[in-house]
């Protein structure tokens, strides 16, 4: 056979004292990991599904501020990316990277930490985020204290990670390995980065970038969290459980070498198309666009390495539920990577961001890609790790088709939605006026399609429920293997390069080391090409003198602003469209953002655009209109927040508000801190005495207060005309 | 506004260089042995003793 010959020319000739060593692989920590991802999963699937009903029928909030969309919307993201994905990633990793490097994992103990410990970061996502601590920045909301502890343990699965590479028995580092070295690295530079933040209480901080350049940094780190968190870990995985499911070597393995690194390098770049037409700079979002285009190439190639790892056993995918269901996700990794490039194409953009579009592509990117794909390494693993069959292959197949269809009942009405609102938006008469001026026109026309995909949700839900069953099942009828025997030739000590060997494997296959500072590097180039000339070309943020730092009840509202999650709906970004400038008001400058720390832009509109809402009703509207959304705009699905009107704001913290966001440089004159309270105090006094005229009696410590001061400050820095 | 050019120069320099090596690698046939890596992972190294229903038999190993 030639794959003999080849592995051992390979290798130089065996020395007697060479024995064959016997070891034994940890299954219980993948076992740990792969009942967390279930559990997990149903869980943030469950919290999604309430979301997706309460955006029909808004009283499914209850009036209970930890259940309204604002703050679940989070929790769903977290607990789908960091538990569900996260875990599923983990699982996977621990039972691979033992197999691929013929080794136990460096240290049993940091496999426990790194187990209970991701445990217990999950646990305080769930109890925070409800009760509204956030830094609102989208799939990093979770505060400070978190963030660290993120950090740390991060540390912990990279420490276990190398350190059971550097003690592998096989010289080769497979591709799966490579992809999983990415992961870590990459992971731990974007978290890092847009984590910068200063804290002012246990639970409260503020983002150390402002506006302009705190979108880019978050959506840096937002595009490339699915990049390195969605995407390559999971690409690792493909690579890994599809050969061993289908029992083929991978279609090309060059291919794999190739499409690792241009995926990589690409990827790091694309970050400023979640950004197009907003006011980041026109040079960054070209980027973002050229860069996004040339990731179909990468992305394909790894797509496509996948399916045809099945050339010639498209028989056994009829067969076999695992299969059939790493068919599907990597089916999906090629659309959701086709539609992606297509939607960072300006004039798509235009149509499609702040839509349901996005929802539409996200979702087909995680229930098909990562979802399929983790129930498939599901049901290869655990009758593997139990010594059995799996119990029931007639209802894997049930969940399968459930799985699928809800896909498809996810995908299709949040794409006819997103088309639909998009289109109304846009629309103008014969005469040149907005042919929809009313927003809740184009809601109550999408809400049919928001009924459809909670039932395209609740099906996929019910999928997973079955497997859950159909796992526990299998569970039962086998007996958990724990350590697994295995035997292998340890690494000769010294290593003698053969002749022939090509540069790649010289250089990096056989230095982990140098890999990890390799891949570094590699994405801290386009990373820093983007983000210093922001940072350093002042003309990029002009500065426009009418623009004045919040004041001290504004800033408390701002933050009530980020407790409620009104950026999940709510979008403070005018693009430069006459169907936007119409409807809401001049375009959004750079400048106006210079102190917003952390930025509020938001991604998607389910309610209207905010940056021009200041001045545009009276004091009295926001307060019936927070009380009960409906009394003001009939037929509108935003959730009512009593609570707010009923609390007293907490305005302790001004002082140490005030101090932060000096510290962040914004103009607050010295000492103005003592002076913050008085000014916090009159400013609201003067609020309830124009809502006294409009018959509104409140008392002035209510947090309605601090929030109407905000709102009515939004976007009125600049002049718009008439 | 130098900075910018600069920058971008540099990356796509690196950019080029990385494509490069890439079609020199493949071009000289750098990647001849870029078969057995795929194949090996397959095997699963459980001592022949307690063999499982794995369908690759281990015995083509050595």
């Amino acid at each position: 056979m030639s794959t003999t010959t080849v592995s051992t020319a390979d290798r130089p000739p065996i020395e007697p004292s060479h024995q064959l060593e016997t070891f034994r692989y940890d299954n219980t920590i993948v076992r740990l990991f792969l009942i967390a991802t279930t559990v997990w999963g149903i869980i943030g699937m469950l919290v999604g599904l309430i979301a997706a009903l309460q955006l029909v029928y808004p009283a499914l909030s209850f009036e209970l501020p930890f259940l309204t969309f604002g703050r679940i919307r989070p929790l769903h993201t977290n607990a789908v990316i960091f538990a569900f994905v996260g875990n599923g990633i983990f699982a996977g990793v621990y039972y691979s990277l033992q197999r691929l490097c013929k080794t136990r994992m460096f240290s049993d103990t940091l496999s426990r930490i790194n187990f209970w410990g991701w445990q217990l970061i999950i646990l305080s996502a769930v109890l925070t985020l409800p009760l509204g601590i956030t830094t609102s920045k989208e799939y990093a909301e979770l505060e400070w204290p978190i963030d660290i502890a993120i950090t740390v343990l991060w540390v912990v699965f990279g420490w276990n990670m190398f350190g059971t590479i550097l003690k592998r028995r096989e010289r080769h580092l497979y591709v799966a390995i490579w992809f999983y070295i990415a992961t870590f690295v990459t992971v731990a530079v974007l978290h890092i980065v847009n984590s910068f933040e200063l804290p002012i209480a246990l639970f409260k901080s503020y983002s150390w970038y402002a506006g302009v350049q705190d979108a880019l940094v978050q959506w840096w780190y937002g595009h490339n969290a699915v990049a390195f968190f969605l995407t390559t870990p999971y690409l690792g995985l493909m690579y890994y459980f599809v050969p061993k499911a289908a029992n083929r070597p991978v279609y090309s393995y060059r291919l794999s070498i190739i499409h690792f690194w241009a995926l990589i390098f690409i990827y790091i770049w694309a970050g400023p198309h979640h950004l197009l037409y907003n006011t980041l700079p026109n040079w960054a979002q070209s980027l973002g666009v050229v860069f996004s285009i040339m990731l179909i190439a990468p992305s394909w190639g790894g797509m496509l390495n996948g399916l045809l790892t099945l050339r010639g056993a498209w028989d056994r995918v009829r067969e076999d539920a695992v299969l059939k269901f790493m068919v599907v996700a990597i089916t999906c990794y090629g659309m959701a990577t086709f539609e992606g490039p297509m939607l960072s194409l300006k004039n798509v953009n235009g149509i499609a961001h702040f839509t349901d579009w996005i929802v539409a592509h996200v979702h087909v990117g995680g229930l098909g890609w990562n979802g399929f794909l983790t129930f498939g390494m599901l049901y290869y693993l655990i009758p593997r790790l139990y010594q059995t069959k799996l119990h029931s292959r007639k209802l894997a197949n049930t969940h399968f088709w459930l799985g699928t269809m809800g896909i498809i009942f996810y995908a299709l009405p949040m794409y006819w939605a997103g088309f639909t609102q998009s289109l109304m938006w846009k629309e103008f008469t014969q005469e040149g006026l907005l042919a929809y001026p009313n927003f809740l026109e184009t809601v109550e026309q999408i809400r049919p399609m928001y009924m459809l995909r909670a039932g395209g949700g609740a099906l996929y839900i019910i999928g997973a429920l079955i497997m859950a069953y159909n796992l526990i099942k299998t569970a039962y009828s086998g007996t958990f293997q724990r350590e697994e025997t295995a035997q292998a030739m340890p690494l000769t000590k010294k290593y003698q390069s053969p002749k022939n060997e090509h540069w790649h494997r010289k250089l990096f296959e056989h230095r982990p080391v140098l890999l990890l500072v390799a891949s570094l590097v590699v994405i801290l180039i386009g990373g820093l090409v983007e983000l210093i000339p922001t940072f350093l070309v002042k003309s990029n943020v002009p500065t426009i003198s009418s623009v004045q730092p919040y004041t001290p009840l504004e800033l408390q509202g701002r933050d009530l602003y980020i407790r409620e999650g009104c950026n999940n709906c709510h979008s403070q970004m005018i693009r430069p469209f006459r169907s936007e400038t119409e409807r809401y008001g001049e375009y959004a400058k750079a400048g106006e953002f210079v102190y917003d720390h952390p930025f509020l832009w938001g991604s998607k509109r389910t309610g209207p655009d905010l940056l021009r809402v200041g001045g545009k009703y009276p004091d009295s509207w926001h307060y019936h209109h927070m009380y009960d959304p409906e009394s003001m705009s009939p037929g509108s699905i935003m959730p009512p927040y009593p609570w707010l009107l009923e609390d007293d704001l907490d305005a302790s913290n001004t002082a140490d508000k005030i101090n932060a966001m000096r510290t962040l440089g914004v103009p607050y004159e010295p000492g103005y801190e003592d002076q913050a309270l008085a000014d916090l105090n009159k400013q609201s006094a003067e609020i309830v005495a124009r809502l006294k005229e409009s018959g509104v009696e409140v008392s002035s410590e209510k947090e309605i207060i601090a929030l109407i001061a905000y709102l009515q400050r939004l976007g009125t820095d600049i002049q718009v005309k008439d | 506004m130098s900075v910018l050019i600069l920058l971008i120069g540099v990356s796509l320099t690196v950019a080029l260089v990385f494509l490069l090596a890439f079609l020199w690698a493949s071009v000289s046939g750098q990647y001849e042995d870029d078969y057995t890596p795929s194949v090996r992972m397959l095997f699963d190294d459980t001592p022949p003793s307690n063999q499982k229903e794995t369908p690759s038999s281990t015995s083509s190993k050595k």
